[in-house]
């Protein structure tokens, strides 16, 4: 009787600790830490996600992934020429070491992320040169009409001139060969928190920035912020349960429902940002992972669509997810540009159908064939895999699924290794075209590096190039309609679905989910 | 002694080399770094480049190689995860797990010996029935699962101790400690029994079953014929002559402490060598690989090396027999 007396005082006062706390310091755990601090060395979600804290773009995405104004307070493509793009920067904007923020800081930064060892530069490469424009305004002009720019922006954080050159940081952390630089473990952003401390992989912590531009615009409750990187999702509950922390991403699916459980907690919900589904080598003659002599079954479109049609997202859904997904018929999410609701829909049809397909490409007995899947990399993702196998058979696919770490499963896709296998995918641009020259147009050089289906379309890959300088977004909108309604008649990728984020929060905190997994914390407010 | 210890050293050095080669010859099969390395935007080129770059386009032989003559300068290379000195990170880290394996360490000695020797001196109690049996715990389940357990009861359910982390620590120059601040203190508690549990009853079983049989020859009931006292009869004579297996299994066992952390330090997201070395498999981190495996072989080999003098110092027997040069 005592014991639980004192337990439960113990409770209490940690809770009433915990909630007078809380009033300025958020607790943020996540399972994976930033890889480092140069803005534009890693291109990596967990580090943007840090930087976005310290650092600020020109545009970036709200919390319902809309474009908004940062750093720049209007964007529009120059009157006199279709190449050109005008920034109009904010004003009385300083870093936050008190240099002020102006357009010499945007050419610095924008070439900056444009040098070879910049893992940000693929998205720049559109972009001839950077000027200062009249009064405060400052001039992207790319090598032709670009209508999505601002897209690409959105990450491409602002370091200011004077303090890089002072400090050696004019160029960018070579990660891959091995360089450390002032950069890499000092900031000086113009964002809404100031670095105070950090160990990598242990706990980082930043304090409100009290001359921060956004003061009286944004909540800014959060006076203080401790990040801490907890790596097991079991541990990480219970650091929620236990009120050690009032953050946490990556909530594993399972436990959803006793955090919700909890009084004092709560689990915010969205749609994310990324597609899981699965990849099929329609391209070359024979397959080496089948049992198959001397033919490609992928090759026939009949038996793609049999095991599109086989594959029960809902049932996966259910049973695999709990709930926490959206099944869908195509490979991007619903705000990307180009995406309907038709589409949307996972196709038609029932056992039979998807049966008499199969018989009516001559594959009526069936093949065996190897699934490569991930299981580290997506939310249950070899529990998807799983459940594939067993929906396959039913059509007479037998599947031998090779389930592996993600270090070992992605140069599977690089390397050209595997014929039926599963990714995951974002749209950082939030438009189509990102996910044809990735994963549609013809794998080469530049284009296509993620395209493992070895589907080639001469027609398609001219359209899809097109594009990049189509400035009527009425026609270029009708070219992404078409070139979907190709894809999707084609049948190269088995669309499984999006991935829901789920973001666990003690009750006071009041935010909404950002698509991108990106929580800016100037949003939060505290009651 | 000193040919033996030449020797031995060696010998160790041998080892070394073998463990390295076998490591390395390993790596590929961990996965490739360069898409963890490279964002979603990286072009062919970008690979080649960066393999090239790297080395991993040559043998793991050749791999090898370069990374012993490194080595030997006492460069260990940059973590490929973290763009930092892995000999750097280390030093940063190992604080953490030796301050833990310590603690795990010493409890389960005291404890280990303490209960070994009670529960072997009153055998057909009921308390020390009762402890054989929870002993039991101990060995049969797995660690994770005592971590996972340990805080839902004492973190979750009753909120005494944190879940996770190492709490504030001081850093002496260097050497960042837990012991000096209370929640340095709090956080160490869960992980160190999650440890040293295992440990605790490997040994208090040995110690046990070693004094049930010193205790039934004749020189212990020729004590008690001269009228010793009951604690000096169990400790002096009883427990002294136990010792020489419990140092062997103890000594190794310090090793596996340290070696196995891993999975305590994953559980309790305890920020050690064996963090390090678990983030450094998922992403493929073949620097701080290499670094922790050579050190952790290193420190076996040391470990071997202590037991087998620590013998000379507690075994007189073995003493004389070296002395009449066999």
């Amino acid at each position: 009787m005592s014991l639980t007396k004192h337990a439960l005082m113990a409770t209490t006062t940690l809770g009433l600790m915990a909630g007078a706390a809380s009033a300025e310091t958020l607790r943020w755990a996540r399972a994976g830490d930033s890889l480092t601090l140069d803005p534009h060395a890693q291109n990596e979600g967990p580090t943007h996600t840090l930087a976005h804290q310290i650092y600020e773009p020109l545009l970036l995405r709200d919390t319902a992934g809309d474009l908004e104004g940062a750093l720049a307070t209007d964007w529009a493509v120059s009157p006199d020429d279709p190449n050109v793009w005008i920034f109009t920067l904010r004003e009385g904007v300083t870093f936050h070491g008190g240099e002020t923020f102006d357009a010499e800081d945007v050419i610095f930064s924008i070439e900056r992320a444009q040098t070879p060892d910049s893992d940000m530069k693929e998205l720049l490469n559109s972009i001839v040169e950077v000027r200062a424009g009249e009064g405060n305004t400052v001039e992207f002009v790319t090598d032709g009409p670009n209508p999505i720019l601002p897209s690409n922006l959105t990450n491409l954080f602002m370091m200011d001139k004077g303090w890089a050159e002072a400090n050696g940081a004019v160029k960018v952390q070579d990660v891959e060969g091995g360089e450390t630089t002032f950069a890499a473990s000092n900031t000086n952003g113009t964002g809404a928190y100031k670095l105070e401390s950090r160990e990598a992989d242990v706990r980082t912590v930043l304090v409100q920035n009290e001359n921060y531009w956004g003061m009286d615009q944004f909540p800014m409750d959060v006076t203080r912020i401790e990040i801490t990187p907890i790596q097991n999702p079991a541990t990480r509950v219970a650091a929620l349960l236990s009120g050690e922390i009032d953050f946490s991403q990556d909530m594993p699916v399972q436990d959803l429902e006793r955090v919700q459980g909890q009084e004092g907690l709560k689990i915010i919900t969205a749609p994310q940002n990324r597609t899981i589904f699965f990849g099929l080598n329609v391209g070359d003659e024979d397959l080496a992972n089948d049992d198959v002599e001397g033919a490609n079954p992928f090759a026939d479109v009949n038996v793609r669509k049999a095991m599109n049609m086989a594959l029960n997202r809902d049932a996966i859904q259910q049973v695999v997810m709990r709930g926490q997904s959206e099944p869908t018929g195509i490979i991007i999410p619903p705000f990307v540009n180009g995406w309907t609701e038709a589409m949307d829909t996972p196709p038609e049809g029932d056992l039979e159908q998807a049966r008499q397909l199969m018989v009516d490409a001559g594959y009526g007995d069936g093949f065996s064939i190897q699934l490569d899947c991930p299981n580290d990399r997506y939310i249950n993702d070899e529990g998807i895999c799983q459940a594939a196998v067993g929906m396959l058979s039913q059509i007479g696919v037998t599947v031998n699924l090779d389930a592996k770490p993600k270090a070992q499963h992605f140069p599977l896709i690089s390397n050209g290794e595997t014929d039926f296998y599963m990714l995951g995918w974002g749209v950082p641009t939030f438009d189509s075209e990102y996910v044809f020259n990735f994963l549609v147009h013809t794998r080469g050089d530049e284009l296509g590096s993620w395209n493992n289906t070895r589907y080639s379309n001469p027609e398609l890959d001219t359209k899809i190039e097109g594009l990049s300088s189509m400035t009527d977004l009425d026609a270029r909108n009708a070219q992404i309609a078409e070139i979907w309604d190709t894809v999707q008649a084609e049948t190269i990728y088995l669309p499984i679905h999006n991935q829901v984020l789920n973001w666990g929060l003690a009750e006071g905190i009041q935010t909404d989910v950002q698509p991108e997994d990106q929580p800016k914390i100037k949003y939060f407010a505290m009651n | 002694m000193l040919a033996f210890i030449l020797r031995r050293i060696f010998q160790s050095i041998i080892v070394l080399l073998v463990v390295g080669l076998v490591a390395f010859s390993m790596f590929t099969f961990v996965g490739d770094p360069i898409d963890n390395m490279l964002g979603q935007e990286r072009t062919q080129a970008d690979i080649e480049r960066l393999r090239q770059q790297l080395g991993l386009d040559q043998p793991f032989v050749v791999q090898y190689w370069n990374f012993l003559q490194n080595a030997a300068q006492g460069n260990f290379g940059i973590s490929y995860r973290q763009g930092r000195p892995v000999a750097e990170i280390l030093m940063e880290r190992a604080p953490a797990t030796l301050e833990l394996a310590a603690v795990s360490a010493f409890f389960a000695m005291t404890l280990g010996i303490g209960l070994g020797v009670f529960t072997a001196i009153r055998r057909d109690g009921i308390e020390s029935n009762l402890i054989m049996g929870v002993s039991l715990i101990g060995v049969s389940l797995p660690t994770f699962l005592i971590g996972i357990l340990l805080i839902y009861v004492f973190s979750v359910e009753l909120d005494w101790l944190p879940s996770f982390g190492r709490g504030e620590v001081v850093d002496l120059g260097g050497w960042t400690t837990g012991f000096l601040t209370t929640s340095g203190l709090k956080a160490l508690i869960l992980p160190a029994i999650t440890l040293g549990l295992y440990q605790m009853t490997l040994i208090m079983r040995l110690v046990r079953s070693e004094m049930l049989e010193v205790l039934r020859q004749d020189y212990i009931r020729f004590a008690r014929a001269r009228g010793l006292r009951e604690r000096a009869v169990n400790f002096r004579h009883a427990l002294k002559n136990t010792l020489v297996p419990v140092i062997t299994v103890t000594g190794l066992q310090l090793g596996a402490i340290i070696a196995f952390a891993i999975i305590t330090e994953t559980v309790f997201q305890w920020p050690g060598v064996g963090l390090l070395f678990i983030n450094a498999i998922q992403f493929v981190d073949i620097p701080v690989m290499a670094a922790y495996l050579m050190l952790i072989s290193v420190m076996f080999v040391g470990i071997n090396l202590i037991v087998d003098l620590l013998y000379f110092a507690i075994d007189p027997r073995l003493r004389v027999g070296k002395g009449k040069g066999h």
